[in-house]
């Protein structure tokens, strides 16, 4: 057997040190991603014709072009134009603005779900157009679609290890680090392969849990 | 304003000749990891899908272990382990094996899911019809059940393929010459950092279009005759 345990005991602080960088980005990626989903969102449901059709394709061209680039043009191309971001700052961006075109998708069907007799009710109550859409739909909205944007989240901290590829510090990075230190690779990554894989099933089974609460509540 | 009208013809000079570096040495590998990833992809998901609503245990069992173990984890810590870690335990496999299968496995692991849903969401009645007419399970499957099935699979197909595409760019990690991997070459060489990016951007964006493009059109002809499709018969 090739697997050593003294090896595998000695790296994991290291790695729990990498974790914490992956939450970091993941989190606060996701935070981003909410909110410009929500601006993405508003533009398709409210904006006049050309700034609207612009946000479709932006929307459309940020879905079907991989993260991997995108992360790049941030980080090699932004200093350029003067934006020097570090790794980190220009992970997060990435990440946050790549899921927020899924985010906005989310969005976009909770609004539609929500009945076009609430827009009437509230017109005939003398609400305005964007008063009717912050304080009756978006209430309404929202709440059906927190599994879904847990389910993002998920994919968000999935896609957080490409982040080792401009150089961010978390898990995946961390665990190439020590394996190049020590020559040793399998046991770092299949470490990482396995902490990704028990967060990743008890962070789904509770987007489940709350799915069912969800339909219950209703 | 010249000034302006002239670095904007260098831009599209620039990105012209980009262009032709990313397509001509480039492109090439990207659409052959995205060629042998779609097959590896579209046999595991089957097998997988077909697996999980399976009476027989140990095929279910392994497409639960599958699925879960695929999806549970990163596209790229999969590369890196297959890649890395795996010749540790004896086995050595080429960068572009690795590319090929553990992307198309990665893919198939969410198609497992999809044909699944779909085989799920044909209505009951219909295997109990076929099971009425004679029909064996594996018939009333392969002949009744499936067909119908398909239909459904589309769409959800088109989007996995889209993030296969996304997803090959993952392979520059180990060292395949895909699109990407030429940009950032490119980019040390040459440092016209904008253009490469923007060039690489929009020949993905092109190629997601032409996949979504094919998908539709692969849904309109499954739907000849069916009803209640675009395409497809009246009602």
């Amino acid at each position: 057997m090739a697997w050593d345990w003294s090896y595998t005991w000695s790296i994991l602080p290291t790695l729990l040190k990498g974790l914490v960088v992956t939450l970091e980005a993941t989190f606060l990626g996701f935070a981003f991603a909410l909110v410009v989903g929500m601006v993405w969102a508003v533009i398709r449901r409210g904006a006049p014709g050309p700034l609207r059709t612009a946000v479709v394709w932006l929307v459309e061209f940020i879905r079907s072009t991989p993260l991997l680039v995108q992360l790049f043009f941030i980080y090699y191309v932004l200093p350029q134009w003067g934006l020097v971001l570090s790794p980190l700052v220009a992970g997060v961006l990435g990440l946050g603005l790549h899921y927020s075109a899924y985010t906005a998708e989310v969005y976009r069907s909770g609004i539609d779900a929500v009945p076009k007799g609430q827009w009437d009710a509230a017109t005939a109550l003398g609400f305005g157009r964007l008063e009717t859409f912050w304080r009756i739909v978006l209430p309404q909205a929202i709440p059906p679609t927190i599994p879904a944007l847990g389910n993002r989240l998920i994919a968000i901290f999935k896609d957080s290890p490409l982040l080792a590829v401009i150089t961010v510090t978390e898990l995946l990075q961390q665990a190439k680090l020590l394996g190049a230190e020590n020559f040793r690779y399998l046991e770092p990554l299949t470490l990482v392969g396995v902490i990704f894989l028990i967060l990743s099933l008890i962070s789904s089974r509770f987007v489940r849990w709350m799915e069912v609460w969800s339909e219950q509540a209703v | 304003m010249t000034g302006l009208l002239h670095s904007v013809t260098q831009f599209v000079a620039t990105s012209w000749g980009v262009l032709e570096v990313l397509v001509a040495e480039g492109l090439p590998v990207t659409l052959a990891i995205m060629a042998g990833g779609s097959v590896v992809a579209v046999v595991a998901a089957l097998a997988a899908g077909l697996g999980r609503v399976s009476r027989i245990r140990p095929w279910r069992w392994t497409s639960t272990i599958y699925v879960e173990a695929f999806r549970g984890t990163s596209a790229l810590v999969q590369l890196f382990w297959f890649y890395f870690a795996l010749p540790r335990l004896g086995v050595t496999l080429s960068a572009m094996t690795v590319g090929i299968v553990v992307l198309g496995l990665n893919t198939g692991s969410y198609g497992a899911e999809v044909v699944r849903g779909a085989i799920q969401a044909v209505p009951k009645g219909q295997w109990e019809a076929a099971t009425a007419l004679g029909f064996t399970r594996g018939q009333a499957m392969r002949r009744i059940v499936l067909p119908q099935a398909a239909l459904r699979m589309i769409p959800p197909a088109g989007n996995l393929l889209i993030e296969l595409l996304k997803n090959t760019a993952l392979a520059l990690t180990i060292g395949l010459t895909e699109i990407t991997f030429r940009a950032q070459a490119l980019r040390s060489e040459t440092l016209d950092t904008a253009e490469i990016f923007t060039v690489a951007l929009l020949l993905y964006f092109m190629l997601a279009q032409v996949v979504s493009f094919g998908m539709r059109r692969a849904e309109r002809r499954l739907a000849v005759g069916r009803a209640g499709y675009p395409g497809g018969g009246g009602a």
